[in-house]
């Protein structure tokens, strides 16, 4: 199979996608019942919670591909590392995008410096930087070497922060604060929505992996033009 | 194997003595920032006390980081990174020496800026002296001891120097958050007890990041 081309797998794949994404809309916004304070507002919670679940996912894989680049030196791990990495991205940008429009009318503030949205903007701007390290190295070899390196000390980094923060600002009393435990009624709304972009970052991961295969191949054909002319 | 980062670590301290180039800048560098931030918080200047601590370490951060761009690019530029290479070492006794260097040079300069900001901000420390030692150490030695593979992992990116502060400042935040809340408890007379939590989580960072970059440190170090 040529890279960027579609196997049988992934037209299955792509029919499963859509279904799942269907049931996901009509759980989240129908089956699920109406949350007793905020009402229907609620419901971005079956997109900030997944979305949050998933980006935490793609991270973990992009952590195990670079252990792997590095023990094996094969661009595979890295092309892996790499389509994870920027779909982590994606992922914890719908989180911090959806947080504060779910915050506005609830907490009628935007932003809080509360434990929570602290960590997750620095772990967003931890694989931003990722990205930038990525992107400022030209060399093929070196960079996939550099972002590894990153990729690991990222992903320690990331508990550490975590409790940094909330030891030290958990102090302050923050207007969130979940509600105790999820009404189990909620909960298959949130189950099928998980799934749902669970599948969707599968189907994702696999096209930005066949992207950035295609992209080597024309990298190599190119060099291949260079040193025959 | 002590005698081999001690040989590293000479080499760069005597080079900077000589030279005295990144340490200029870092001493400098760190004063304007404590003269901006006193432009900038004007609004809040009878209670800039208790803004000293967070600062102090935006000052430290960034006079190190400026360092810490040093470390791997002269010896780039002067195409000493292959001498540096065909030493019969393992590559984790080149980051050793090239760390302890890098915390020796920020501790020099946050002694200065230290002085500074006691006029600037009508600080009166005496008997506090010794715990913030152990706080600016601990907190340098963990910034530089993730500092010094950041650096070696930005010095082989096009962007150098721009790309260093981007990637090590979100890493480095737990030393930073840690610091100043250790310094402010110091500064501001609460009691030393409450010391311990941040030290020991500046502690455990340090131990964790310095314990990993001696590992990926090989990774890195490339001609």
């Amino acid at each position: 199979m040529k890279p960027g081309e579609r196997s049988g797998f992934d037209r299955l794949w792509w029919g499963f996608l859509l279904v799942s994404m269907a049931a996901a809309l009509y759980m989240a916004f129908i089956q699920a019942p109406q949350e007793k304070t905020m009402g229907d507002l609620q419901r971005i919670f079956y997109f900030h919670v997944p979305a949050a679940m998933t980006g935490l996912t793609a991270l973990a894989v992009n952590f195990i591909a670079s252990l792997m680049f590095l023990a094996r030196k094969d661009r595979w791990w890295d092309n892996l590392a790499l389509s994870a990495a920027e779909i982590g991205v994606v992922f914890l940008t719908m989180v911090l995008v959806t947080g504060p429009i779910w915050a506005k009318p609830v907490w009628l503030v935007w932003w809080t410096w509360s434990p929570r949205l602290t960590s997750s903007l620095v772990l967003w701007m931890l694989y931003v930087a990722y990205l930038l390290v990525r992107n400022y190295t030209a060399d093929p070899d070196r960079r996939a070497l550099m972002s590894a390196v990153f990729g690991i000390v990222a992903f320690v980094d990331a508990p550490i922060v975590w409790f940094s923060i909330r030891w030290w600002r958990d102090i302050h009393p923050s207007p969130m604060l979940e509600t105790g435990g999820l009404s189990p009624a909620m909960r298959p709304a949130l189950w099928t929505c998980w799934v749902a972009f669970q599948v969707l970052f599968i189907y994702l991961i696999r096209r930005r992996f066949f992207l950035e295969s295609a992209q080597q191949e024309i990298e190599w054909i190119e060099r291949r033009l260079d040193a025959s002319r | 194997m002590g005698k081999k980062i001690w040989a590293i670590f000479r080499k760069d301290l005597l080079i900077e003595l000589r030279t005295k180039d990144s340490l200029n800048a870092m001493l400098f560098f760190g004063i304007v920032v404590l003269v901006i931030f006193n432009f900038a918080l004007e609004a809040v200047r009878d209670a800039i006390h208790s803004a000293a601590p967070g600062i102090l370490w935006t000052a430290f951060a960034f006079a190190g980081t400026l360092g810490l761009n040093r470390m791997f690019a002269a010896e780039k530029e002067n195409g000493c990174m292959q001498g540096l290479l065909m030493l019969p070492i393992d590559r984790g006794i080149i980051y050793l020496g090239k760390m302890l260097a890098a915390a020796v040079f920020m501790m020099i300069a946050e002694a200065v800026i230290f002085v500074f900001s006691l006029v600037f901000f009508n600080l009166t420390v005496w008997k506090e002296i010794p715990y913030l030692a152990l706080v600016f150490s601990i907190g340098t030695l963990g910034f530089t001891a993730v500092g010094t593979l950041l650096s070696a992992v930005s010095v082989n990116t096009r962007m150098r120097e721009v790309l260093l502060p981007l990637i090590l400042f979100p890493t480095a935040l737990p030393i930073l958050i840690n610091a100043v809340e250790a310094t402010s408890i110091i500064l501001n007379g609460s009691d030393y007890q409450s010391l311990r939590l941040p030290i020991t989580i500046m502690s455990v960072f340090t131990i964790v990041f310095g314990t990993l970059s001696y590992l990926l440190f090989e990774y890195v170090l490339e001609d």
